[in-house]
């Protein structure tokens, strides 16, 4: 099998999913708490909707690595959940009048069908194939968002409200809006992280490492694929309706092919196959812009030469290599490989 | 109305496995071309034949890794041409690979645990934890102990010897308890020792299943074999028993030389 999937490999290979029982070690569990504990002050200190961007990327990055990462299939095409969500949401409140919560599930839902479709017809392929089936279909959902009278075209779904979720908690207000963001991030956190560590995860960690074999066994791999892609597809909608309630506007922006491309950078810079990665990864990305945003220094040079130097210096990103050396070591937060 | 006969009629062990008029074309070559093959139940059967006599693309018709172009497979009764691969397993058709099947990153416990997760019914819970499978532990133990690989639960497969993955590759296998066994191999690149062990594990496995296992180790095929069916450019040469079939002149001229008796 000579496919892109091997990309993840050698890097995903000694960060992969820690011990036989999927138990976190106790430095991991210390730096989740101390993260978590840390976002729930973060808003005193810093810019709630810079935060609840991060946010959302972090999570964004995270359903992309449930993919790459632990099914070793690397899709192109996730701008589509993401943005694709973005506006299923942001016309079901907007239009709809449907509430927060309610508009969130319709994204969700949305991109999971999305998902279903695409990866239906991606998962008879593998590897570079694969990957650029998954764009081309993005590309013609992209097109179908520029053109379908809902999505508004170039100009976007503007001024979607907030509304109040459970009917009486107002989202209008930035704090209440960084703690549901922050809620759903560690609700979506934690299933991709369930998914991963659970007796489904296992089939799917065995499948990437021989596939033949597990077909031999008797698992039908492309279900396994397709249910991980669905997954996957969810859980980056999540992350694009949050967006859009936190911008108010669902734009094209988000199901453009570059999305796809800045989630993969996320990803491999934070350390694929590892839990925190893409979190760290999707935030340090996120920060970049934000700061370079009011510079002059053109923030799409610099993202390509920090992808330049990871993939040629560290090639398990910054949390995989933290994992692989003396340090992880001394933590016990090695991984066996 | 049927009386019973005073003593049961001597019968061929039942047929568990069988093939028709197998052909498999590639392009314009014929990889394979009318293999007819009966693999009974409780016999170990061997597809020998000189390099690239077809006897992996054999393996690969028969379990549905490659369909074949035309003939038949039938498995247990039910036709199984055009079935999926990893359904045709499911109904007790497991094989191995020439090259080392094992799970490498996994632990041998791991590598076993995976097998049983299906039957076992425990595949396809994505909400439950990792430790839910602690329930197939005792099973898989046991399953590596029978094998002799009860002191290695914890060692990654990676780093077991070349003869131990073999073997637990048979233990893997064996997890699915299946009704008929392919072994692509199982002794090449062994020492003597691993390949004494291998074929006491193969006639002890085959005490109560089908097993068909392609071997270029000939004195291995004489001493352990219940039925030989030869390949020569993706053809039956012969098939019978060992002592019939290395008598056979053509198999004698195409295959074995002279050296073997």
């Amino acid at each position: 099998m000579t496919d892109l999937s091997d990309l993840s490999r050698p890097a995903a290979k000694p960060a992969r999913v820690p011990r036989a029982g999927g138990a976190v070690a106790p430095a991991q569990l210390a730096v989740i708490v101390a993260g978590v504990g840390l976002l729930c002050i973060a808003p005193f200190l810093l810019y709630p909707v810079f935060l609840m961007k991060l946010l959302c990327f972090a999570l964004f990055a995270s359903a992309f690595n449930l993919l790459l990462g632990y099914t070793g299939l690397l899709s192109f095409g996730h701008a589509a959940f993401f943005g694709g969500a973005a506006y299923f949401t942001a016309h079901s409140v907007k239009v709809w009048g449907l509430p927060p919560e309610l508009g969130v599930l319709v994204g969700v839902v949305g991109a999971a069908v999305l998902g279903l479709i695409m990866g239906a017809v991606a998962i008879r392929r593998q590897g570079i194939y694969f990957a650029m089936i998954t764009l081309a279909l993005s590309q013609m959902f992209f097109f179908f968002c520029l053109q379908a009278p809902f999505t508004h075209g170039e100009d976007g779904i503007q001024g979607v409200p907030r509304g109040h979720l459970l009917g009486f908690i107002s989202l209008e207000n930035s704090l209440n809006m960084y703690y549901f963001v922050l809620v759903m991030f560690v609700v979506g956190v934690f299933c991709g992280w369930r998914i991963v560590n659970s007796p489904f995860g296992n089939i799917l960690k065995s499948i990437r490492e021989n596939e033949a074999r597990a077909i031999s066994l008797g698992y039908s791999v492309q279900r396994y694929k397709l249910a991980a892609f669905v997954m996957s597809a969810a859980l980056a909608g999540l992350a694009g309706s949050l967006k859009a309630l936190v911008f108010q506007f669902a734009t094209l922006t988000d199901v453009a092919w570059q999305m796809s491309g800045e989630v993969i950078l996320m990803t491999l810079l934070g350390g694929i196959g590892t839990l925190l990665g893409p979190i760290i990864g999707g935030g340090l990305v996120v920060s970049l812009q934000n700061y370079l945003a009011t510079s002059d220094v053109p923030v799409n040079i610099l993202t390509g030469a920090i992808f330049m130097v990871c993939v040629l210096v560290f090639r398990r990103g910054i949390v995989g290599e933290i994992y692989a050396s003396r340090i992880g070591r001394a933590l016990g937060i090695t991984h066996r490989h | 109305m049927s009386v019973a006969p005073a003593t049961p009629p001597r019968t061929e062990p039942e047929v568990v496995l069988s093939a028709r008029a197998l052909r498999r074309d590639f392009g314009g070559f014929t990889a394979v071309n009318n293999v007819d093959l009966d693999v009974r139940h409780a016999h170990i059967h061997a597809l020998i034949g000189p390099n690239g006599a077809g006897k992996t693309t054999v393996f690969n018709l028969l379990t549905k890794f490659l369909q074949p172009t035309s003939g038949t497979v039938t498995l247990l009764g039910e036709d199984i041409t055009r079935t999926d691969p990893a359904r045709v397993a499911r109904m007790g058709l497991v094989r191995s690979f020439q090259i080392s099947a094992v799970f490498p990153h996994l632990t041998v416990l791991d590598n076993v645990r995976v097998a049983l997760q299906r039957p076992q019914g425990l595949a396809t819970q994505f909400w439950r934890p990792l430790t839910s499978l602690n329930a197939l532990n005792a099973k898989a133990a046991e399953l590596l102990e029978s094998v002799g690989l009860g002191a290695d639960l914890a060692t990654v497969a990676a780093d077991l010897s070349y003869g131990r993955k073999r073997v637990l590759e048979i233990a893997t296998t064996l997890a699915l308890e299946p009704k008929v066994l392919l072994l692509d191999e199982p002794m090449a690149g062994m020492g003597q020792e691993d390949v004494a062990v291998i074929a006491d594990l193969i006639r002890e496995v085959a005490r109560s299943r089908a097993v068909l296992m392609v071997e270029h180790n000939l004195s291995v095929v004489a001493d352990l074999c219940d039925e030989v069916t030869v390949l020569q450019r993706g053809e039956i040469l012969a098939a019978g028993d060992y002592a019939t079939v290395s008598r056979n002149p053509q198999v004698r001229e195409a295959y074995m030389g002279t050296e073997h008796d």
